[in-house]
């Protein structure tokens, strides 16, 4: 099978990842778009160690997923600070500097 | 078709479904779902184009451990805060979807540039050097000889940037108490001083009809005790009425 297609997959999910980021305005859902991004951008990695016949394009995407998972805690507990003080995961809401 | 090829069709067609469900659900915790369904597709995808390891490390890291600790923070913040409408820039809303969708168009039509450009040409990959050596183990043997050789230093700065992630949360959702632990003396002057309730509190209502903890107990002259029922339940859906 051509893995050509594999790419545009992942194309089409980070498009549609970046289009909800721009989208949504709970925290919450724009950091779970991130989260399709990275994994979008997972696949084509793993598409391109299939492609090179070299197995160094999964190691990043197995790196990318730690990341990640580091990404994910530390947004969500900045996230839980936000709505302790502001009652309110919208991203609109955080406009302190603008006060 | 090949096997393969049947998955990729059907699981593409499930995980980008998924993807657009993350986007336009209206509820938070459908999001979450919609992702779970995605993540799961593409670890089945990654198995298909051999990269076992990975799909596994998809299914417990991210579908597991990720999703999971996202519906823990959906539940803490509040599952029922619905998203505000109203536009603060004007216009954002399409203007973000055409972005959307002239960015996809954009990496498509280069990926099919590449692709037409480059893969006529090109013969299939065939392993050679110390990758086939390498591949010639399995997956998660080649991996396995790739991280603790050559990314070596790479997988323990990881450790160092887990250790530090744990220490973040921890220190981003730690809260001071701001006032003294009430001792037990206080508690106990409180409970009998004016205002306060000696006993405990009454047992939600048992009744033929309605067997709820947020049904409110009857009192001797049929009236529903008030204290029954959990503070937190009233702003949710209102006390049940047992009579």
């Amino acid at each position: 099978m051509n893995p050509d297609h594999y790419l545009y997959l992942s194309a089409l999910l980070f498009s549609i990842g970046a289009a909800g980021v721009l989208l949504r305005r709970s925290a919450i859902v724009i950091f779970m778009c991130v989260e399709l991004m990275l994994n979008a951008a997972n696949l084509a990695f793993v598409t391109f160690a299939r492609v090179h016949g070299q197995l160094d394009g999964q190691v990043v995407a197995f790196f990318t997923m730690v990341v990640a998972a580091c990404e994910v805690v530390i947004g969500l507990a900045i996230i839980m600070a936000i709505y302790r003080v502001r009652r309110s995961a919208d991203v609109d809401d955080a406009h302190l500097l603008a006060k | 078709m090949t096997g393969e090829q049947v998955a990729f069709w059907v699981l593409g067609a499930i995980a980008v479904a998924g993807a657009l469900g993350v986007v336009a659900a209206r509820k938070a915790v459908y999001s979450a779902l919609f992702l779970a369904t995605t993540m799961i597709s593409l670890a089945v995808l990654y198995v298909a184009q051999g990269a076992l390891f990975l799909g596994v490390v998809q299914v417990v890291v991210y579908t597991g451990a990720v999703m999971m600790l996202f519906l823990f923070v959906l539940m803490l913040i509040g599952v029922d805060s619905a998203e505000s409408l109203t536009e603060t820039i004007r216009g954002q809303r399409p203007a973000a979807i055409a972005a959307g969708l002239a960015f996809g168009v954009l990496v498509i039509a280069g990926i099919g540039a590449a692709a037409t450009a480059g893969s006529a040409a090109k013969p299939a990959p065939t392993l050679a050097g110390p990758a086939a050596e390498i591949a010639a183990h399995g997956n998660v043997e080649g991996l396995a000889v790739l991280i603790f050789n050559r990314y070596l230093w790479a997988f323990e700065v990881t450790s160092a940037l887990l250790i530090t992630a744990a220490l973040g949360a921890m220190v981003l959702a730690h809260r001071e108490r701001l006032t003294a632990r009430k001792t037990q003396r206080e508690l106990a002057i409180e409970r009998f001083g004016p205002g306060g309730h000696p006993t405990p509190l009454p047992n939600p209502g048992v009744f033929a009809r309605s067997n709820g903890v947020d049904v409110a107990a009857l009192l001797p002259d049929g009236s529903p005790a008030v204290l029954s029922v959990s503070a937190t339940l009233t702003p949710r859906r209102g006390e049940r009425d047992a009579t």
